[in-house]
């Protein structure tokens, strides 16, 4: 059984793991992009489009609630997609695109708070949580399975318990 | 019943309700701007009613006080700040005071329209095709009024309906601080 | 007349809740039981004063009695009928009036159907709903007064929201949300009364786990049917933002979800008590928290009512109720705790608590994400954001390790496993790569996706065996046909099989979450009349746009034809709906559902004169299946709660459901050992 407590902290660690990964590292553009047309004008065309989507949709729509400028229908929404398309093609970065609407909004704009310093909390709380927890319930496991006996020692711990309280 | 461990539990309490209590003092809808204090984004936007071809640019207003309203005709506020930016903007027509409008998200048509219904504006209204300036303010809504010192930097963001006393206030400030100083 | 009938019922509910409940506490303490019925009628009286308020307030709007500024503050006379009634719940003062009439019910029927057991820890629990019903009685006195006088008398008002008249499901969502919500005070209720009264013997569990699963249940429906909602108005194609109302609605469901597994061990093995009282008063302080969050302005969330005084009288509320519940569950938990058995570490006890365990930290993650911008802007005084890719990011893995313990859990026997049980695990294995690999194929490669459909066929096999595996026993000892076989065996361990068939819809809700996001295709285009947007494999055809004047709004429509290989394949008609006052319209998305894919278009903007207009179509796979996930897990749900016949609840059916323990007996001594 300790396999499933084995699964749960790699699943969580795991992604962790894989969306920093992601972040870090964006499909670089194909060098060719300008100059042809073909294959390799689509290819491009398409990573645009993507790109543009990962950074919209990691973004907060400023006049909705909650929703992001990939989700949102609004005209700003729409605007500021076509801004980060500009951006894109321009050859600005993902991470230069995202900063550039920090500057102007804040990190309000961020749907999920970068990674640094005091915002580490947010992330790396709950995985405390849940590897104490995992702890506790480990132990716990341990001690109750244990004590491996007859049936009739459990009544008796029962009864133990029941005069206590 | 175990008082120690009682009185330790309901100290849990503290924490989240102080919390909760912070968060009710606060707007949530809110949102400090990053931009006052630095640099404006520079714009060259046509003008709504224009004779010319020419673009108003912001370069061009170096050393004076830049107001920009950002408005629609769709939006129930900025009429109710109309009459406020007109009178002020008439005051300080000729003291290196700038008031523009910037239309944000709204047609021409309707825009003038809404000028001719409302009894003119005494200051000219921008054209701003795919939100771009908006989105260079970091605009959440219409009406927000930003302050330009004559430094070229962002003095102050008003989010809703400005005043008569409120513009009074900042443009008096951003006048008698030629030197860069910003509130 | 209406206003004084309905504030003078107020203020004598606010009266009779205080009398009655003092009246219980001294009634059980002194030994006066007179005391203790003069307490239950009070209960019975305040239904009856809160139903006449509601139906005051409902006769109000019908009327279009603008001398009150509730009616004048939601109502309109071009508004529809259905949608003036519903406007009780549109706004905040309405939506506590209802909610007040709603707790009240529930106290009701909660006190009635007790009122001949638990004599120790019934007087407790009346109490506690009475003081609960009493603070919301004293907000619609106080900041809240849905009869408060408007002078002069407007003619007319502007109508309810019109996110609440745009949509039928605004009728449903909030009086199930409110079901959920206030039903959770009753287990709360019932927890304090065996905390205040030292008894915990298995009558109470029993009573507090049957109101677990009512509430929950009304819990999840309500839940589905905001997401429902979202889908069908907010015109983006999806169907959970986790806005913080959102997840304060989520976070009761994970505790209580979490509660009513960790009970069973209870039962069982006489363990985990301070932990299931824990968990029922979290699962009511979190109720308590989302009312808060969604009153008090203090998050800012499309679902959120306006701001005002009436955040300092919840915050006040929230403290008491999260001290009193703390003291009295630590204070307690010394007394509470027994040294327990388990007989193996592969056995059912063990999902039971790693499903605690991953329950506890999904709960505590949504906590700290929603209640985070708030610490962010304590601590650093800088506004953040926490939103989607946050919450994604940190739950999906504990969504797929619930799928996983979800297959687990079933086929693990209570105590110590059999030699067979590997086999068991044969089918939903291969079922496990099957899935993966079918997926694959068909397009989705996003890790999680993959994990979700591999666990998702993995846990449904091994669900489904539990039934075919009964189902075939009787068949082959009755010689009955199969399906009556099934039915025989439901109906005869109604709690088990509820419990799997629950199972079986969240698996169908986590697919099709899984699928609708992973695989959704999505195109946007501005179109001339007879032009087609292609997507995915189909082509919608824009025929026209049109313009019509409804009594409360104007609608913009365009006709759209759904194109599948050249042929037509039916017509949707996406709208735009102008409501007075407002410069942004709302949209009506047309949606066509199928058991595979539903085809989404909202019709984004248009051109005044009718020559173009821009769409935007999304299909998704499997969306469907979200809502029968939903409606399966309150069927199992209805199983687990359907009334047995007496003689299998209370003898038969124990023994055939503990085959292997000797548990009656050391569980009747302590019940009795509890009272000292």
């Amino acid at each position: 059984m300790r396999c499933l407590g084995l699964l749960l902290v790699a699943l969580a660690f795991a992604d962790v793991g894989g969306a920093t990964a992601q972040d870090a590292a964006p499909p670089a553009p194909p060098a060719s992009a300008e100059r042809a047309p073909t294959a390799a004008g689509r290819a491009s065309a398409a990573w645009l489009e993507q790109q543009t989507r990962t950074i919209a949709s990691q973004l907060r729509c400023p006049v909705c609630q909650g929703l992001s400028l990939q989700d949102s229908p609004t005209e700003l929404a729409q605007e500021m997609r076509d801004v980060i398309r500009t951006q894109l093609a321009e050859g600005r970065s993902p991470d230069q695109v995202k900063a550039y609407f920090v500057g102007r909004y804040g990190e309000w704009i961020l749907l999920q708070p970068e990674p640094r310093s005091f915002n580490l909390m947010v992330y790396v709380l709950p995985l405390v949580m849940l590897v104490g927890g995992g702890a506790v319930v480990l132990f716990a496991l341990r001690r109750w399975t244990r004590a491996d006996g007859a049936a009739t020692e459990t009544a008796a711990v029962e009864d133990q318990s029941t005069v206590n309280s | 019943m175990s008082r120690r461990r009682a009185l330790l539990s309901g100290a849990g309490a503290v924490p989240i309700i102080a919390l909760l209590a912070f968060g009710l003092t606060r707007d949530a809808s809110l949102i400090p701007s990053p931009l006052p204090g630095t640099p404006a984004p520079p714009f060259a936007l046509a003008v709504l009613h224009a004779s010319t071809a020419e673009p108003i640019r912001l370069a061009d207003h170096a050393g004076e006080v830049v107001v920009l309203n950002f408005w629609a005709s769709w939006c129930l506020a900025c009429r109710s700040e109309h009459e406020a930016l007109s009178t002020v903007a008439e005051r300080y027509a000729g003291r290196g005071v700038h008031f523009y409008g910037v239309l944000y998200n709204d047609t021409p048509e309707n825009a003038r329209r809404w000028i001719a219904e409302m009894g003119g504006q005494s200051y000219p209204t921008l054209l701003d095709p795919g939100s771009l300036t908006a989105i260079d303010y970091g605009l959440y809504g219409v009406p927000e009024t930003f302050f330009i010192g004559p430094d070229g930097r962002v003095a102050y963001k008003q989010i809703g309906p400005a005043t008569e006393q409120l513009l009074v206030r900042q443009i008096e400030t951003l006048l008698g601080t030629v030197t860069g100083e910003w509130q | 007349m209406t206003r004084i009938i309905g504030q003078t019922a107020l203020v004598m509910a606010l009266v009779l809740a205080l009398a009655g409940a003092v009246a219980a506490v001294v009634g059980v303490r002194r030994r006066r039981p007179e005391l203790v019925r003069s307490a239950q009628a009070a209960v019975w009286v305040n239904f009856a004063l809160l139903s006449v308020a509601n139906l005051a307030m409902v006769y109000a709007l019908v009327t279009h009695d603008f001398s009150i500024s509730y009616v004048a503050q939601v109502g309109s006379r071009s508004t529809p009928l259905l949608f003036t009634v519903i406007s009780l719940w549109g706004a905040l003062e309405g939506s506590i009036l209802f909610w007040g009439w709603v707790l009240a019910a529930f106290t009701a029927v909660a006190v009635y159907r007790s009122r001949a057991r638990l004599p120790d820890v019934l007087p407790y629990a009346t109490a506690t709903l009475l003081t609960i019903g009493a603070f919301f009685y004293l907000l619609l006195i106080g900041p809240a007064d849905p009869f408060e006088p408007l002078w002069p008398v407007p003619a007319d008002g502007p109508g309810p929201n019109p996110l609440l008249q745009n949509h039928i499901l605004m009728a449903v969502h909030p009086p199930l949300l409110y079901l959920g919500y206030v039903g959770m005070a009753v287990p709360y209720a019932f927890a304090v009364g065996s905390l205040l009264s030292g008894r915990f013997d298995d009558v109470w569990i029993r009573a507090t786990r049957r109101w677990t699963i009512v509430a929950w249940t009304f819990l999840t429906l309500a839940i589905v049917a905001g997401m429902w909602w979202s889908y069908e108005v907010l015109g983006w194609g999806g169907y959970w933002a986790w806005d913080p109302v959102e997840n304060a609605s989520f976070m009761p469901w994970l505790t209580a979800t979490a509660f009513l597994h960790s009970v069973m061990v209870q039962e069982r093995r006489e363990m985990l008590r301070v932990w299931n009282l824990g968990l029922i008063t979290a699962t009511f302080v979190l109720t308590v928290l989302g009312t808060f969050l969604t009153r008090s302005g203090i998050l800012s969330s499309v679902h959120a009512f306006t701001q005002g005084a009436i955040g300092y009288y919840f915050l006040v509320f929230i403290a008491l109720v999260l001290v009193f519940s703390l003291v009295l569950v630590g204070g307690r938990s010394g007394e509470l705790r027994s040294a327990g058995r388990i007989e193996s570490m592969a056995s059912r006890e063990t999902a039971f608590l790693l499903n605690n365990l991953v329950l506890t930290a999904f709960t505590f993650t949504v906590l700290l994400g929603t209640l985070f911008p708030l610490v962010a802007e304590a601590v650093r005084g800088v506004k953040v954001s926490v939103g989607g890719p946050f919450f994604n990011r940190m739950t999906l893995p504990l969504c797929v390790t619930l799928l996983f313990l979800l297959g687990v859990g079933p086929a693990l026997p209570w105590g110590r496993p059999s030699a067979a049980l590997r086999r068991r695990f044969l089918v939903p294995l291969a079922g496990l790569l099957l899935a993966v690999a079918v997926a694959a194929l068909r397009g989705a490669h996003q890790p999680y996706a993959l994990l979700v459909f591999g666990f998702g066929a993995f846990a449904a096999l091994s669900n489904m065996a539990e039934f075919a595996g009964a189902a075939r026993a009787r068949v082959r000892a009755h010689g009955e046909g199969p399906a009556r076989a099934l039915l025989r065996v439901i109906a005869a361990h109604r709690r088990r099989y509820g419990g799997y068939t629950a199972h079986l819809g969240v698996v169908a809700l986590a697919v099709g979450i899984a699928a609708s996001s992973s695989l959704r295709r999505e195109r946007e285009a501005t179109l001339p009349a007879g032009g087609i947007l292609e997507v995915a494999g189909y082509g919608l055809r824009l025929d026209r746009l049109w313009a019509e004047e409804e009594p409360q709004r104007f609608v913009i429509g365009s006709d759209v034809t759904l194109l599948e290989a050249g042929r037509e394949r039916g017509r949707l008609e996406p709208r735009l709906n102008y409501y007075g006052g407002r410069s942004e319209p709302l949209t009506t998305p047309a949606v066509q559902s199928r058991a595979t894919r539903d085809i989404y278009v909202t019709l984004m903007a248009f051109e005044n004169d009718g020559s173009s207009a821009t769409l935007k179509a999304v299909v998704e796979p499997l969306v469907a299946w979200i809502w029968v996930g939903g409606l399966m897990i309150a069927l199992g749900a209805v199983i687990a709660l359907w009334p047995g016949r007496r003689r299998t609840r209370r003898s038969v059916g124990v023994q055939r459901e503990l085959p292997l323990q000797p548990a009656a007996a050391p569980r009747r001594r302590v019940a009795e050992g509890g009272a000292d």
